[in-house]
C-alpha cells in the first residue's frame, strides 16, 4: 500500500515514557537541576538534623551559660556570638545554639508545610475534579461550601480555636504539647487551603469535560472513574504541580506567621516562625538572628518556585523545549 | 447481507432544555435539535448525512451512540434496541458502534501516547487480542498508515491528518459494525481530506463496517456515500441514493445545497447562477409552522406554511418531504421561484483539477485519488 510504504522508510524513533521525557528535559535545565539538588539537600538536612547536630557537636536544647554574658544574657562575641563551638551564634539569654535550632526549625517547618501541601493538593484535586465533572447540584453545593471557607476570617478563627482544638486533638490520642500543635497547624492550613486549588481544578475540568477525547472515552464505554483519573487528571498535573510548588513556600511563611502569633510550636522546640519572632527584639543589636532564618527561607521559596517552573515546562509537550 | 438493516432509527427526537440563569432556573423552552428523524443504515454501507451548521446532523450521530440521550424515538443497532439501555448495559454496545470526531486536535488526549490512546478500547472493553495489546495496536497503526515505531509519541507531535488516522485506528480497534463519522475531514486540508476518505473506504472494504458519515461538504459525501440524507432544522427532507440525489434531487433545499458546490473552473463558476437562500436558519427553539423550510424556500406557497409535509417514498429508495418537489426540473434550465426570481440549476459535472492531485504529495504519502474528487474550500 502506497500510504504505509513512505512511512515505513522514516527513521525509527525510540519510544520514551512520560516520566523519561520529563526527566530528560529537567536534566538539561541547569537552573532546575541546581535548585533540585538544593531542595533535596534541605530535605536531607531536615530529616537527618539530629544526626548532623551530633556530628557537629551542637544541641538545640542545651543551655550554654559560658557563651552569654552574665548580666543581661547577651551573646559573647560578634554576630550573636559566632565561635568554633557555635558556628551561627547562640540565642540571647539562654545560649542555645542557633545552627542546631535552625536545623530543627527547618525540620518542623518543612514537616508542617509539606504535609499541609500534600493534604491540600489531595483535597483540592479530588473535590475540584468531582465538582467540575459532576456539575449541577453537586457543583453548587461544593461551590457554596468553598465560598463559605474562603469567606471565613481565617486568622481570627484559627487563633480563637487553637486552644480548644489542640486540646481536642490531645483528647483524641495525639500526644499533648507540640505534636498536637503541629497537627493542628497542618489541619488548619489544609482545610483553609484546598478551596483555592479546587477552584483552579474545577475551572480546568469544566473546559476539559467538553473535549472530544472525553466523549471518545465515553464512546469506548469507559466508566466515570476512568474518565476522571485517566483522561482528565493527567491534563491537570501542570497546574497542580505549579500550585503545589507555590503553596509550599507560602505555607512555610504562614506557619512562620502563626508561630509569630503564638500558636506555633512552643519552646524548647522551634521553627522558622518562632526564630524570626524571637529575632525581632534583638534586630538592632544582633541582625544575624533575623538574617540566618531569613536567608534559608528565601532559598527555600526561590528553589521551590524554580523547580516548579521547570517541571511545568517539562510536563507541557507543547512548550517545545527538548 | 441480511434483510434487516444494521441500524434502524425511528422517529428520533433530541431536545435540549433551555433554562434561565440564576438560582431558580426556569425552563425557557426546548431546542429541537433533532425532531423526528428516521432512517436505516445497511451493513457495509455508508449513509451520508448533510445539512448546514446547526441542522442537527451531529446531534443525530451522537444520539445514536447515546453520547446524548435522545428525548424519544427508537434506535435499533444490530437487532438490539439501544434506546433505553442503562449506562452499564451500554458498555458492550460500545464495541458495536464507534465514533470518529471532527477536530483531530481535540479528540486525542494530549497527555496520552498514541499507543495508549489506541489501546484504550482494548483496556476499557477488557479485550485481550492474540499476541498482546501492543502488537494489535501497532498493527492498527500500520493499517491506518502510521509508523508503528511512533507508539510512544504524543499527539502534539503529529499533523492534523496523522491525528485523524490515530482517531480512526482507535475507532476501528474493536472492529465495530458501525462508525459514526462526525465531519471527519472538515478540519483537514483538501489534499489530506482525500487521503482520509480513501482510508475510510479501504477500511470499509476490508472490514465491512458501516458509516454514518456526517458532513456539510457535499463533494466529500458524494465520494464516500452510497446513500445520502439531507437534513434541515432537525428534519430529514430528502433521502436517496447518491446517483439520484446528486443528479435528480427533488427537494428545493437539496437543489440549493448542490448549487453551492464550487466548480473548479472559475469561468464556469462565474457564469452559473447559484440558488441563494434568503435569511438565516430559523431558531430550532421556535421552528416555523408547516414545512420548516418554507421561510427560505423559493417555491413556498401558502400550503407550506400550515401543512407539514410527510416524508414519503416517491420512488424506490427515494424519500422526500415536500409539497412542491422540483419534478419538472431539468438540469441546466431556468426556473422561476417566488422568492429568488430566476435561478439556473447548477451544472454538476465536476472534474478534478490537476492541482488537487498534485497536492496529494503533501505529508509524504500519496494516497490513491479518485478523479472526480473535489474538496470544498468553504468550510466553517
Amino acid at each position: 500500500m502506497a500510504i504505509t510504504e513512505s512511512v515505513a522508510k522514516a527513521a525509527p524513533v525510540a519510544g520514551r515514557s512520560l516520566r523519561q521525557v520529563v526527566w530528560s528535559r529537567v536534566r538539561h535545565d541547569k537552573v532546575a537541576m541546581t535548585c533540585l539538588v538544593i531542595l533535596i539537600l534541605l530535605y536531607l538536612i531536615a530529616i537527618f538534623a539530629p544526626l548532623i547536630c551530633k556530628v557537629i557537636g551542637v544541641d538545640p536544647y542545651a543551655f550554654d551559660g559560658a557563651s552569654i554574658s552574665d548580666s543581661g544574657g547577651a551573646p559573647i562575641g560578634d554576630w550573636g556570638g559566632i565561635s568554633r563551638a557555635h558556628p551561627l551564634g547562640v540565642e540571647w539569654g539562654t545560649g542555645r545554639d542557633i545552627l542546631a535550632q535552625l536545623l530543627f526549625g527547618l525540620r518542623i517547618s518543612l514537616l508542617i508545610a509539606t504535609s499541609a501541601t500534600i493534604i491540600t493538593v489531595f483535597l483540592g484535586t479530588v473535590i475540584g475534579i468531582v465538582s467540575g465533572y459532576a456539575g449541577g447540584r453537586t457543583d453548587a453545593v461544593i461551590g457554596r461550601s468553598m465560598d463559605l471557607i474562603l469567606a471565613f476570617p481565617f486568622l481570627l478563627i484559627i487563633l480563637a480555636l487553637s486552644g480548644v482544638l489542640t486540646q481536642r486533638l490531645s483528647s483524641l490520642g495525639v500526644p499533648e504539647g507540640n505534636p498536637s500543635r503541629i497537627l493542628y497547624m497542618i489541619l488548619v492550613l489544609s482545610v483553609f487551603g484546598w478551596p483555592y486549588l479546587a477552584r483552579i481544578v474545577r475551572g480546568q475540568v469544566l473546559s476539559m469535560r467538553e473535549r472530544e477525547y472525553v466523549e471518545a472515552a465515553i464512546a469506548m464505554g469507559a466508566r466515570t472513574p476512568r474518565i476522571l483519573f485517566r483522561e482528565i487528571l493527567p491534563n491537570l498535573w501542570a497546574p497542580i504541580l505549579v500550585y503545589a510548588t507555590l503553596t509550599l513556600p507560602t505555607y512555610i511563611a504562614t506557619e512562620a506567621a502563626l508561630s509569630f502569633l503564638g500558636i506555633g510550636v512552643l519552646p524548647p522546640d522551634t521553627s522558622f516562625g518562632a526564630m524570626l519572632a524571637n529575632s525581632v527584639s534583638y534586630f538592632s543589636v544582633v541582625p544575624s538572628y533575623l538574617f540566618i532564618p531569613g536567608v534559608v527561607l528565601v532559598v527555600l521559596v526561590v528553589t521551590f518556585n524554580l523547580v516548579g517552573d521547570a517541571v511545568r515546562d517539562a510536563l507541557d509537550p507543547r512548550s517545545g523545549r527538548v | 447481507m441480511s434483510d434487516q438493516p444494521l441500524l434502524r432509527v425511528s422517529n428520533l427526537k433530541t431536545y435540549f432544555p433551555v433554562k434561565s440563569g440564576g438560582l431558580f432556573r426556569r425552563s425557557l423552552g426546548q431546542v429541537k435539535a433533532v425532531d423526528g428523524v428516521s432512517f436505516d443504515v445497511n451493513a457495509g454501507e455508508t449513509l451520508g448525512l448533510v445539512g448546514e451548521s446547526g441542522c442537527g446532523k451531529s446531534t443525530t450521530g451522537r444520539s445514536i451512540l447515546r453520547l446524548i440521550d435522545p428525548t424519544s424515538g427508537r434506535i435499533e443497532l444490530d437487532g438490539v434496541d439501544v434506546t433505553d439501555l442503562s449506562k452499564k448495559e451500554l458498555v458492550p454496545f460500545r464495541r458495536t458502534a464507534q465514533m470518529i470526531f471532527q477536530d483531530p486536535y481535540n479528540a486525542l488526549n494530549p497527555r496520552h501516547t498514541v499507543g495508549s490512546i489506541i489501546s484504550g478500547p482494548f483496556q476499557v472493553q477488557k479485550v485481550d487480542p492474540p499476541g498482546g495489546v501492543r502488537a494489535a495496536v501497532q498493527e492498527l497503526m500500520e493499517r491506518v498508515g502510521l509508523n508503528p515505531e511512533h507508539y510512544n509519541r504524543y499527539p502534539s507531535e503529529f499533523s492534523g491528518g496523522q491525528r485523524q488516522r490515530i482517531g480512526i485506528a482507535r475507532a476501528i480497534a474493536l472492529r465495530p459494525k458501525l462508525i459514526v463519522c462526525d465531519e471527519p475531514v472538515s478540519a483537514l486540508d483538501v489534499s489530506i481530506q482525500a487521503q482520509i476518505v480513501n482510508l475510510l473506504k479501504d477500511l470499509q472494504e476490508d472490514f465491512g463496517v458501516s458509516y454514518l458519515f456526517v458532513a456539510h461538504d457535499l463533494s466529500v459525501v458524494r465520494q464516500i456515500s452510497q446513500r445520502v440524507a439531507v437534513m434541515y432544522l432537525g428534519h430529514i427532507v430528502e433521502l436517496a441514493s447518491r446517483e439520484v440525489l446528486y443528479t435528480r434531487p427533488l427537494h428545493p433545499y437539496t437543489h440549493a445545497l448542490l448549487s453551492a458546490i464550487p466548480l473548479p473552473d472559475p469561468d464556469r463558476q462565474k457564469q452559473r447562477e447559484q440558488i441563494t437562500l434568503n435569511g438565516d436558519l430559523p431558531s430550532p427553539m421556535n421552528p416555523p409552522s408547516g414545512c420548516v423550510f418554507h421561510t427560505r424556500c423559493f417555491r413556498a406557497e401558502d400550503r407550506c406554511k400550515v401543512e407539514i409535509p410527510e416524508l414519503v417514498e416517491v420512488a424506490p429508495g427515494h424519500v422526500l418531504a415536500c409539497h412542491f418537489p422540483m419534478t419538472e426540473m431539468v438540469i441546466g434550465t431556468r426556473i422561476e421561484g417566488p422568492n429568488s426570481g430566476l435561478v439556473e440549476m447548477p451544472n454538476r459535472d465536476i472534474e478534478a483539477p490537476s492541482e488537487v492531485i498534485a497536492d496529494m504529495a503533501e505529508e509524504g504519502r500519496g494516497g490513491p485519488v479518485t478523479a472526480d474528487y473535489v474538496g470544498d474550500p468553504d468550510r466553517d
